[in-house]
């Protein structure tokens, strides 16, 4: 019996020693990010350094862009697969082969993601694409969407999967043709678990910074252009945190809280819609 | 409808018309097809359906006839039948009608998405390969095994890119570190929080606990990484590394001439904070894959809470908790900036742990947007390469293992 309460003691323990750094990064993002945050940060672009004030206002904009081009790329190629994996290759081998390739794209580290992009889009100088051959958000953005579709496509076709065959039949029973059913009654009964898929996707890569170190690059002036180089909130971060100066700190801090909040309201929004079932009741 | 048709075609259009491909093999051409193809998808899903089309003339239903005799139910076509998922019903309204030009349009839209996933797969290799053409040339293998000596000081000289010499030895030494270190760290506390989820909470703290450790993964690399820079690597400074250098200094893991605080030690333990979340969802996935009845028996037989935790569970859910520990390895081995940012950053070897060093990942992301030569980006490249086959064959195996458990084969073998 004794080594029983010794177990419980040190899994209790454990429990507490992982919830503790939570508590701590949470208390010092904070603590120090809400002190730095005023209007300024969301309205102002970066001052030159050593010089006191300024905002990230360009670095927020720039991830939105950057995040818009990676939507764009990875949540139509992820639902599409996704949408293939459900409804047209179940069972094949084909599917099972993709399902596995999504899993292996899940798995590579986001700087080999960075590297690819540069090599494809940073690297190769074509005369007549003006849009390759520098840094820019393109690159970016071709890097995050990648990062995107293994996400996006496993969870729409779990979606998917949960809509009951019965409605797929009545849709062609009412003589509706396939890819309309599919579109219009299967994936939108599905849709909210593929948005909280997305969500999920959009969340993750979010943050990721290492992909845009040699992509994006960052920009200290405010620019929103597809074709140059591009600030992003995780980059400006970085950039902040290993500066001398103090305040250039405070200000990694105030974008760490930014970023964080959006994220977890992210997460807590798919949260809440998964466990109001929205899926649960169709079985 | 008809507008935005038109307002999509001129905005690809324009580019197009300006287009001239590149030479043969270049990697534009499949990114403007890429684009090229889910924009078609997307117009696909706003036509309007073709239910006006629909045969007046309803066919006389022929399902009952046609259904198979009862014998014959288990003939392999129905079994695939049955496994692709189509009923009699659907696949007899499938094959009826006239849309069936734009069904197959569909599906090869699809079908091509899916592929996609492939081609980006062989992508990213095939770049990985290419630009690193240059190193591989020179240094070959010898890449990851050998360094140059310095004529003088009989010093080996890891990483010089002025002089053009390479190796990627002490990047491989800081990611085995930083990774098992990590693993060190957060095995124990992985396992011993899922134990604790799984078997021990109670109901109420079982929910906002498992949310909580869920949040520890979506906490982006680059705030672990701001954390530790200001938080961690001062406390570990002022309190941890005087410490160890004091009782452990004898063993020559804690040598004491970095100052600074960064280093292996402190990369592992952000790294351990890291991957746990990871560790632990899927530890207490497989945990949760142990039958029921084992926990009974091992209970009916006397056992107490911890052998029935010992026996009935861990035992049987081993092989998986190794997976989800190997899949914890393949993403500290891959992570970037984290480490980046409290690793310090020198090319060297250390037997310290305290001392700085450098990952595959961070030479990478430190040094790729400047390199100083195209054999210092190819030498890069090279080490992002390495990268790739290592977490694809390590995430390869983890999955398996895990595949084997949630299965349940390995644990009926009992």
């Amino acid at each position: 019996m004794v080594t029983d309460h010794a177990v419980t003691a040190l899994a209790v323990l454990a429990t507490i020693l992982v919830i503790l750094p939570l508590a701590f990064i949470f208390g010092y993002l904070l603590i120090k990010g809400a002190s730095s945050l005023n209007l300024n940060f969301f309205i102002k672009v970066p001052v030159p350094e050593g010089e006191l004030g300024g905002g990230m206002a360009n670095a927020i904009a720039g991830s939105g862009v950057l995040l818009g081009i990676a939507s764009l790329i990875g949540v139509p190629l992820g639902i599409g697969s996704g949408i293939f994996l459900a409804e047209f290759g179940r069972g094949t081998r084909l599917a099972n082969a993709v399902r596995f390739t999504a899993d292996v794209l899940n798995g590579v580290p986001s700087i080999v993601m960075g590297v690819t992009a540069y090599a494809l889009i940073v690297f190769p100088r074509v005369r007549f694409l003006p849009f390759l051959g520098h840094f820019s958000a393109l690159a970016g953005g071709v890097a995050l969407g990648i990062m995107m579709i293994p996400t996006v496509c496993r969870s729409t076709e779990e979606m998917l999967l949960m809509v009951p065959h019965s409605i797929r039949e009545a849709a062609l029973g009412l003589g509706v043709p396939n890819w309309r059913s599919t579109l219009s009654i299967t994936v939108k009964t599905a849709s909210p678990g593929i948005i909280t898929g997305c969500m999920l996707a959009f969340a993750r890569v979010a943050g990721e910074t290492a992909p845009l170190l040699f992509t994006a690059l960052g920009n200290e002036f405010w620019s929103t252009s597809v074709n140059d180089p591009i600030a992003a909130l995780p980059l400006q971060i970085f950039n902040y945190s290993i500066s001398p100066y103090e305040d250039q700190h405070r200000m990694a801090w105030g974008g760490a809280l930014v970023l964080i909040v959006l994220i977890v309201l992210a997460v807590s929004l798919v949260r809440f819609v998964t466990s109001r079932g929205v899926l649960k009741g169709n079985s | 409808m008809a507008h935005r048709a038109a307002c999509t075609l001129w905005v690809l259009g324009r580019p197009l018309v300006r287009l001239q491909w590149g030479k043969p093999g270049d990697s534009c051409e499949f990114l403007l097809v890429c684009i090229l193809f889910f924009i078609a998808v997307t117009c696909l899903s706003q036509l309007p359906g073709s239910l006006k089309c629909v045969d007046r003339t309803v066919p006389e239903i022929r399902v009952a006839q046609s259904l198979p005799e009862p014998e014959a139910v288990h003939s392999p076509e129905h079994q695939a039948a049955a496994v692709a998922g189509h009923s009699e019903i659907r696949r007899y309204l499938l094959a009826r009608g006239n849309s069936a030009g734009a069904d197959r349009l569909f599906k090869v839209l699809m079908t091509l998405c899916a592929i996609s996933i492939f081609l980006i797969v062989a992508l990213i290799a095939y770049q990985l390969v290419d630009k690193s053409q240059m190193n591989w040339a020179r240094s070959g293998l010898k890449f990851f095994y050998t360094a140059v000596k310095d004529p003088v000081t009989g010093q080996p000289q890891y990483w010089d890119p002025v002089n053009g010499n390479f190796s990627a030895i002490p990047f491989i030494y800081g990611t085995l570190v930083t990774s098992f270190l990590s693993l060190f760290f957060a095995v124990p506390l992985a396992v011993g929080v899922a134990v604790f989820l799984t078997e021990m909470c109670p109901g109420f703290l079982r929910a906002p606990l498992s949310f909580l450790t869920e949040l520890l993964a979506a906490i982006p690399s680059i705030i672990y990484g701001l954390w530790a820079l200001f938080i961690l690597v001062p406390l570990l400074r002022q309190y941890a590394n005087p410490v160890l250098n004091k009782t452990l200094g004898w063993t020559g893991l804690f040598g004491s001439d970095n100052p600074t605080g960064l280093g292996y030690l402190a990369s592992g333990v952000i790294l351990a904070i890291m991957v746990l979340p990871i560790i632990s969802s899927l530890t207490r996935e497989v945990m949760t894959a142990v039958p029921q009845s084992q926990r009974e028996a091992v209970l009916a037989l006397g056992a107490t809470r911890w052998e029935m935790i010992r026996m009935g569970v861990l035992r049987n859910a081993r092989i998986g908790i190794v997976g989800a520990i190997i899949l914890g390895l393949g993403r500290a081995l891959g992570e970037t900036m984290a480490v980046l940012m409290v690793i310090g950053n020198t090319p060297e070897v250390h037997k310290s742990l305290l001392a700085n060093g450098a990952t595959m990942a961070s030479v990478i992301a430190n040094e790729f947007a400047e390199a100083f030569s195209d054999l210092h980006r190819s030498a890069l490249v090279e080490i992002g390469l390495a990268l790739f086959v290592v977490t694809i064959i390590v995430n390869i195996f983890a999955q398996l293992l895990i595949w084997a458990v949630t299965r349940g084969t390995p644990s009926r073998a009992h």
